[in-house]
């Protein structure tokens, strides 16, 4: 936590924020400094407020705030970067909101954690720069895993141990990582993994996003990983996820309609 | 932990304090205050508060809050008003507002919400589809799009647009920039540089 002093500046990005009060809106942000912080941002909701434009969503602040008994109270603030390009298109929208929302519920209050935040700045960077999203968010899905201890074993079996062939297998939510078909096919609540599939998460985890964009993943891949990769997450955070059906249903209008699959 | 206050007393005070902006303490001033009070002032709240409830009912036409005998609502319902024109919401309070500029004549359609992905508010949580169903029957000229400057309304305002392509219907956006009485120097990017591109002839 911060020190005793009375007002302390950080960086950070707003992850969540709600209506609050007359005027006010309750933030969480995501400090640099001290992890995530519950802060309230008076005023914020009035046009004439100086500090509003600053504290939107997918920006990134420099901000000054006072402790207070309950809550810390933004008093200045300052957008170093807005990411102008997530909030023009919905697609980015859904996908940008998705990072915070994992953000938010795999970090702690109060707890520093510079690497999901230099992360977290990196993929919204890329989202905004025109990077394909689903890469980026892949790449952010598999580093945030590793971040906070959750790193998918991809390479041996999660019950026997033994090494995994390159054919298909089964992914297993309670091992945290791929069972071979031996293993996995008399386990109960594992799902199947394409080898195209396993090989994208692999790729993904071993090589910086550089080298691990570069690879050309087809539609349907991305989609059984994304279905895979949801499910893991509910599953480890016990939450059920609001942007990714938020995507399906956007997309449902614009591109084909991916059938919701279901997890054993 | 029992509380000490008669159980009636404390069945108001959770009630208050479920409203937005009330806390446990601001709730039991409330309640206390009720209960010194006249005994008319507490019956006349609760008569208040049942009308409120029974009497009120959404516009079928443009969703704002209307009272039971006056469906479509005032404003969808009178004749002096341009009725090719639709001013697009999130909210019924954001119709009072519009209204206070005296500037607006035309007709309203509130969607009660606005997109918003991290919340789990899609498209089929807000009076989305009723709009369209609206904007059909050829009447319409102009859509304005009065939903907030926020991320979700601006991703609102986007669905919107996506979701009328190919109408004739034009699609306006209210003006985003520098609210008056403001410094310039505290202004965020994003609305300075909206600001800039919107100038107007003076």
């Amino acid at each position: 936590m911060p020190e005793r002093e009375r007002l302390y500046r950080a960086e950070g990005i707003v992850l969540s924020r709600r209506d609050f009060g007359e005027a006010d809106r309750l933030l969480t942000v995501f400090t640099r400094e001290y992890g995530k912080l519950e802060q309230i941002a008076k005023g914020v909701r009035r046009p004439s407020s100086r500090k509003a434009g600053h504290l939107e969503l997918f920006t990134r602040v420099q901000l000054l705030a006072a402790r207070g008994r309950e809550l810390d109270v933004i008093t200045q603030v300052e957008a170093i970067e807005t990411y102008p390009h997530l909030s023009k298109d919905l697609q980015l929208v859904g996908q940008a909101s998705y990072i915070l929302e994992l953000v938010k519920l795999f970090t702690v209050h109060g707890e520093v954690n510079r690497e999901i935040y230099r992360l977290l700045v990196e993929t919204l960077a890329r989202l905004n720069s025109g990077d394909p999203p689903s890469k980026a968010t892949r790449y952010f899905e598999l580093r945030l895993l590793e971040l906070s201890g959750y790193r998918p074993e991809l390479f041996h079996c999660g019950q026997c141990q033994s090494e995994i062939r390159p054919e298909a297998q089964f992914f297993s939510y309670i091992d945290g990582g791929v069972l071979c078909p031996n293993c996995g096919r008399e386990q109960r609540g594992v799902r199947p993994i394409t080898l195209a599939a396993l090989k994208v998460m692999r790729h993904y985890q071993r090589n910086p996003f550089s080298t691990a964009s570069t690879a050309r993943i087809q539609l349907q891949v991305h989609q059984e990983l994304d279905h895979l990769m949801e499910g893991f997450f509910i599953f480890l955070t016990e939450h059920k996820l609001n942007s990714p059906r938020f995507l399906r249903r956007i997309n449902q209008n614009t591109v084909t309609v991916i059938e919701e699959d279901k997890i054993a | 932990m029992r509380s000490a206050a008669p159980k009636p007393v404390e069945r108001l005070i959770e009630a208050f304090a479920r409203l937005p902006g009330i806390g446990p303490k601001t709730a039991s001033r409330l309640t206390y205050f009720l209960l010194r009070a006249p005994e008319g002032e507490s019956l006349e709240l609760a008569e208040a508060l049942q009308e409120m409830r029974t009497h009120t009912r959404f516009c079928s036409l443009c969703f704002n809050i209307t009272s039971n005998d006056a469906d479509p609502c005032l404003i969808c319902s009178d004749a002096g008003r341009d009725s090719s024109k639709i001013c697009l919401v999130e909210e019924p309070l954001d119709v009072l507002a519009l209204e206070r500029t005296g500037e607006y004549s035309g007709h309203y359609h509130v969607l009660h919400g606005a997109l918003s992905p991290i919340d789990g508010i899609g498209p089929d949580d807000l009076r989305i589809a009723e709009l369209m169903g609206r904007l059909q029957d050829g009447e319409i000229q102009e859509l304005i799009i009065a939903t907030n400057p926020t991320l979700e309304g601006e991703a609102t305002a986007m669905y919107i647009k996506q979701s009328m392509e190919g109408s004739e219907v034009r699609i306006t956006r209210l003006a985003r920039g520098l609210p008056s009485g403001g410094d310039l120097e505290y202004a965020d990017i994003t609305t300075l540089s909206q600001a800039l591109r919107g100038r107007s002839e003076i």
